[in-house]
């Protein structure tokens, strides 16, 4: 009973948030329900006991997407008004389409809810250990049998980031920077010079 | 009980969502990339509830590596966003045809 209240608790809210994501006219609005609807799906999770993929759309979307979101949205500054010129032109065509989508969504579940597709069984590649914590099994399938891909995803978030960086860095040409090999190369007897200057004259360097 | 039919009808509503928000937001690449985490998500319950039902690891796992594109595909997209802004001042979508592609 409290699991089936929880479900539509968070499943009602994970699709509100959705939905308000894509009408607010502010985008710094759409990140926050972004992050309420992950927070929500986050709990949709844990109520199947995905426990660590749970916590991980937490950690990764909340923590990092989502504030990089709304550094993106804050640090820009743009005209949202706008942008949003053809939001009433476009709405019709848009649920439109929606609608024909989920239709044809819900037939292909409704196909499958009345027996007339069967869902896939299991090949028994990675089951689950009888006793163990949900973390615990995803463990030993992700570094056994998976660990070849686990690296490959780490390669593909180097590569991401070091694609973010290259893209974003600019060298500034109006301001001096440090030139520490100069520094480090300069020799006393080059630096200091010896002179005597006449009185009421002055040093050019 | 909650079934496995349930997830199924919350993940695809909540895909149609971010379909209809690529859709009415045409001009906002922000919200463009936010409703394609929205759709990311919407792949990703769906590939956990089955996991679950079926008590197979397989999917918790490729949701792990969909969350991973995702963020990749998210610093990347705003990258270049940045980019984009500086060198135009603007980001709207329809104004992007610099390549001629």
């Amino acid at each position: 009973m409290i699991q089936l209240l929880a479900f539509y608790l968070f499943a009602a809210l994970t699709l509100a948030a959705g939905a308000l994501t894509i009408l607010s006219r502010n985008p710094v609005h759409s990140v926050l329900w972004l992050i309420v609807a992950f927070f929500n799906a986050a709990g949709l999770m844990v109520l199947v006991g995905a426990e660590f993929i749970a916590m991980l759309l937490v950690i990764v979307y909340v923590g990092a997407v989502a504030v990089l979101f709304l550094f993106v949205v804050m640090m820009l500054n743009i005209d949202f008004a706008a942008l949003r010129a053809g939001f009433i032109k476009n709405f019709p065509l848009g649920i439109l389409l929606a609608a024909v989508l989920l239709a044809e969504v819900l037939m292909g579940v409704g196909v499958v809810q009345g027996g007339a597709l069967q869902l896939g069984t299991p090949d028994g590649s990675a089951p689950v250990p009888a006793g163990t914590q949900n973390i615990e099994a995803i463990g030993a399938v992700l570094y056994g049998k998976y660990l070849f891909l686990f690296e490959v995803a780490g390669v593909i978030l180097l590569v991401a980031m070091i694609g973010a960086i290259v893209l974003t860095h600019r060298e500034r040409k109006d301001v001096r920077g440090q030139n520490i090999a100069r520094q480090v190369a300069r020799r006393p007897d080059e630096a200091t010079v010896n002179m005597q200057p006449d009185v009421g004259k002055g040093v050019s360097l | 009980m909650i079934g496995i039919g349930h997830y199924v009808t919350v993940s695809s509503i909540l895909f149609v969502l971010g379909v209809l928000g690529i859709f009415l937001n045409r001009k906002n690449v922000i919200v463009i990339l936010m409703a394609i985490e929205l759709i990311l998500l919407a792949v990703n319950i769906n590939l956990v509830a089955f996991s679950a039902f079926l008590h197979d690891l397989t999917g918790q796992i490729f949701a792990m590596f969909v969350l991973t594109v995702a963020a990749a595909e998210a610093a990347i997209g705003l990258a270049i966003l940045v980019i984009y802004f500086r060198d135009r001042g603007t980001i709207a979508v329809d104004d992007v045809s610099h390549m001629k592609g």
